[in-house]
């Protein structure tokens, strides 16, 4: 019975070598044949042309201002809806927004796409004059949505998890209570509260299909309101037709994102062990 | 130390009121806090009826009990509806018994404690790890490499290893509620381990097993990305699961994405939309019961 | 002179009444204590005086507590003011988790001091007062969470200081710490009165005896009795405070 349990145990390692084996074994061919920095600095991505181009520099800057623009705009919702069900919120109202927030987070991403497709981008389009709204924004908005649950619910148990004995010395020293909130609840709980962000930086960037349902799918240099490829987005647009060089480097691509998440995963890891620390 | 008071004529003194400016930030501030729970509920609430909206009026009879016909010019979700429910069933029974017996082994035979911390550690990576990238390692390894074509068993093996850490997690945190005199109760009236874990263990924390399940079908109704390149889109109407296996089938939220993005079929997409934003609100309201259940054991 | 009177004062807990008909006048630079065994109301009448029981849903309170005449109840009273001139010291030491420095600025930078050089002075002076600044002023910068629980709570007992106000409550002090510490923040109180007044709850009978001017018995809601220290110890008036601090319960 030993063993079983053993092997059961195993397979999570198991997974994450092979997964990584796979991403690394079949990310680098393309990676050596194209020059790491062709492939991560070129500035064009024409994988179909005759004398193809496999420049990335595109979906990265796009991931990584996508990324950016959805926790400019979700972190701050994301914090004042926390603080308001942690701290602010009557027990009824509460026990409305909470289940709200949890069912934000079971919604399909290609329903969020779906929603995106049909009401945002045309919205986008003619608030802002576009002949089309298929862009870095939309995309953006979307994607903020999307991480709106994960930064809520980890910032309110962070909050929650505050002592009260800080918020009783605060208001005798004859602070307000939404002073007491920022000046002392927020900064208490900031740990806690970076990984809230950093999870969502981790949904942000990995998500595909919401992304490339709104996006436009097309290689730009990241602009707010052009049409963008993300890394996510690059893979999956070409993947089904793909093939030699050019599949190969969509590998190199998912590579490319596997790292950043990894990167993602390890600073995460690093701000729970030093809150660990913390108590 | 005597401050000095204003006083009134009758004696008392004269408390000032909060200062303007401090009066200004807690106003703006709480007002900010509402404004910010607003938005999330009329998110939550404008899309969830605008799904119902325009999709609700596009399920039919014939729609949900019929597969496409090219011929008929018709389509049909019913195998699509078959395929989830196939993924599901066949996922789960493969990280049921891999997630609780890690579960198990992490609670109750693991002594290395660097070996723990690996396998931990582990899970959560796998939590981390982004669906396209399970779809991508999913295409490589079990379509490519173990030939399994891009079938509904290759995408459901790409979910287990997805699913995985939430059973291994829901499973744990039960496990540890269970109390340790059960554990000694059991040991020392002469039981073996394995039985100790199957008699008592077990039993007391089916709780968190549930939640786990219930949990792990939300995410596998709701994945696309992994699925595309693993279970693909097929819409066949197979004559049994065993049958429907080994055969390319695409879930209901992988059939939203091509309609909507690739066939340009709106209303189709939305009536998916709506039976998959059902099946959220039954799925949470029922990961609420279990927990409801769950408290009022302990 | 009285600082804090109170008038037939009761509180309620929803249905329970936790307050009974309180009448007591607070004299000014003085030390009061209120003694009584746990759950006889002594915190909760305590933490009246500064309004920290606002915090508690369903709280009820009816009567009069005139601070300087003032009734701290009525509608026009900004409670942050008032806290501000009644300060409280809490069973646990409760520094943020924040520099020292930070933790005494804290309540003056809340009031609208920011120039950097009133803030050194007020953080100097508040520790003076506390009689730790000896102890940390090459350590200020430093995490508050490293000082040792009496250190804290002197830090505390600063902190409060740093917005000036007049009356200190501190709530059971030095429960939570060893004997010498203890000595130290009792030893401090007896100074903290030529500037401040003192009102402290313990459940230490001889803290009580030790250092305080004037001694409140609480049994059950009411104030059974309430004399200078020195009478109440050697002649009580009541029974049942004889048979308290005689020990026959408690």
């Amino acid at each position: 019975m030993n063993t079983i349990f053993f092997l059961c145990g195993m397979t999570a390692i198991l997974s994450v070598v092979v997964i990584t084996l796979y991403m690394v074994l079949s990310g680098l061919p393309a990676i050596r044949e194209i020059g790491l920095a062709d492939f991560l600095f070129g500035k064009v991505w024409k994988s179909t042309a005759k004398d193809p181009q496999f420049g990335i520099l595109p979906f990265i800057l796009t991931s990584l201002y996508g990324t950016g623009g959805a926790i400019l705009l979700g972190v701050p919702v994301g914090l004042l809806t926390a603080v308001f069900l942690s701290k602010v919120a009557p027990r009824r109202v509460a026990n409305v927004v909470r289940p709200a927030v949890e069912l934000l987070a079971g919604i399909p991403s290609v329903v969020y796409g779906l929603i995106g497709m049909i009401v945002l981008v045309p919205a986008v389009a003619k608030t802002f004059r576009l002949a089309n709204g298929t862009s870095l924004f939309a995309a953006i908005l979307v994607l903020a949505i999307m991480i709106l649950p994960s930064i809520i619910s980890v910032s309110e148990t962070a909050l929650n998890a505050v002592p009260p004995e800080y918020e009783e010395a605060s208001l005798a020293l004859g602070a307000t209570k939404i002073e007491t909130i920022f000046k002392v609840s927020i900064p208490a709980a900031r740990s806690g509260i970076a990984a809230g962000v950093v999870l969502g930086v981790g949904r942000a960037i990995g998500e595909a299909m919401a992304v490339m349902m709104v996006a436009g799918n097309v290689a730009n240099m990241p602009e707010l309101f052009k049409s963008v490829t993300f890394l996510t987005t690059a893979v999956s647009k070409e993947m089904s037709y793909a093939s030699g060089l050019q599949r190969q480097a969509l590998f190199s691509i998912a590579l490319v994102l596997f790292l950043f998440i990894m990167v993602i995963n390890v600073i995460l890891g690093c701000i729970l062990k030093k809150k660990g620390g913390d108590k | 130390m005597m401050a000095n008071y204003e006083r009134d004529e009758t004696g008392k003194i004269v408390i000032p009121p909060l200062s303007k400016g401090r009066r200004a930030y807690d106003l703006l501030i709480k007002g900010f806090l509402y404004l910010a729970a607003l938005i999330t509920c009329a998110l939550l609430v404008g899309l969830i009826g605008y799904i119902f909206y325009r999709g609700l009026p596009n399920i039919t009879w014939e729609l949900v009990s019929t597969a496409p016909s090219a011929l008929k010019d018709t389509i049909g979700i019913l195998p699509n509806l078959l395929n989830t429910l196939y993924i599901i069933l066949i996922s789960l029974l493969i990280v049921l018994p891999l997630g609780i017996g890690a579960a198990v082994y992490l609670t109750e035979y693991a002594t290395n404690r660097r070996l723990v911390w690996l396998i931990e550690f582990t899970t959560e990576t796998l939590t981390g790890i982004p669906s396209i990238i399970y779809g991508l390692v999913g295409m490589l390894f079990f379509v490519q490499f173990c030939n399994l074509q891009t079938s509904i068993l290759a995408g459901a093996l790409t979910l287990v290893v997805m699913i995985l850490p939430t059973i291994v997690r829901t499973t744990q945190e039960s496990l540890k509620t269970v109390p340790e005199s059960y554990r000694e109760g059991a040991l020392g009236l002469g039981a073996t381990k394995w039985y100790m874990i199957r008699t008592i263990i077990l039993p007391s924390s089916i709780d968190g097993i549930v939640t786990g399940c219930i949990l792990a079908v939300g995410r596998i109704v709701g994945e696309s990305a992994a699925l595309l390149f693993t279970a693909g889109i097929g819409s066949i109407i197979a004559k049994n699961i065993f049958a429907a296996m080994s055969r390319s089938g695409g879930t209901l939220s992988v059939m939203l994405y091509v309609y909507a993005f690739e066939r340009g079929e709106f209303g189709v997409a939305f009536a998916i939309a709506a039976i998959l934003m059902i099946l959220v609100l039954c799925i949470n309201f029922a990961a609420k019961l279990v927990n409801r259940k769950l408290k009022n054991k302990f | 002179m009285d600082i804090i009177t109170t008038n037939n004062l009761e509180l309620w807990y929803g249905s329970f009444q936790a307050l009974k008909g309180i009448d007591m006048k607070i004299p000014e630079h003085q030390i009061t204590a209120f003694i009584g065994p746990s759950g006889c109301g002594k915190s909760t009448f305590l933490k009246t005086l500064n309004r920290m029981n606002d915090l508690v849903p369903g709280v009820k309170i009816t009567g009069e507590i005139l601070y300087h005449g003032q009734d701290i109840y009525a509608p026009e009273v900004d409670v942050t003011w008032l806290r501000k001139r009644v300060g409280m010291v809490f069973q646990k030491p409760n520094p943020f988790p924040m520099s020292i420095y930070d933790n005494i600025a804290y309540g003056p930078r809340l009031h609208g001091t920011h120039s950097k050089a009133e803030l050194n002075d007020l953080v100097e002076q508040s520790l003076r007062g506390a009689a730790l600044w000896d102890e940390v002023k090459d350590r200020l910068k430093k995490s508050a969470l490293g000082l040792s629980g009496g250190q804290q709570q002197r830090m505390c007992i600063a902190r409060a200081l740093s917005v000036q106000p007049d009356v200190l409550l501190m709530d059971e002090p030095t429960s939570a710490l060893d004997p010498i510490s203890t000595m130290k923040i009792e030893e401090l109180m007896s100074d903290l009165k030529q500037q401040y007044t003192v009102v402290i709850v313990t459940h230490n009978m001889q803290q009580a005896a030790r250092i305080s001017d004037r001694t409140a018995f609480f049994l059950l809601g009411e104030m059974v009795e309430f004399d200078e220290t020195e009478r109440m110890f050697s002649m009580p008036s009541d029974k049942r405070t004889e048979d308290y601090i005689t020990g026959r319960f408690g």
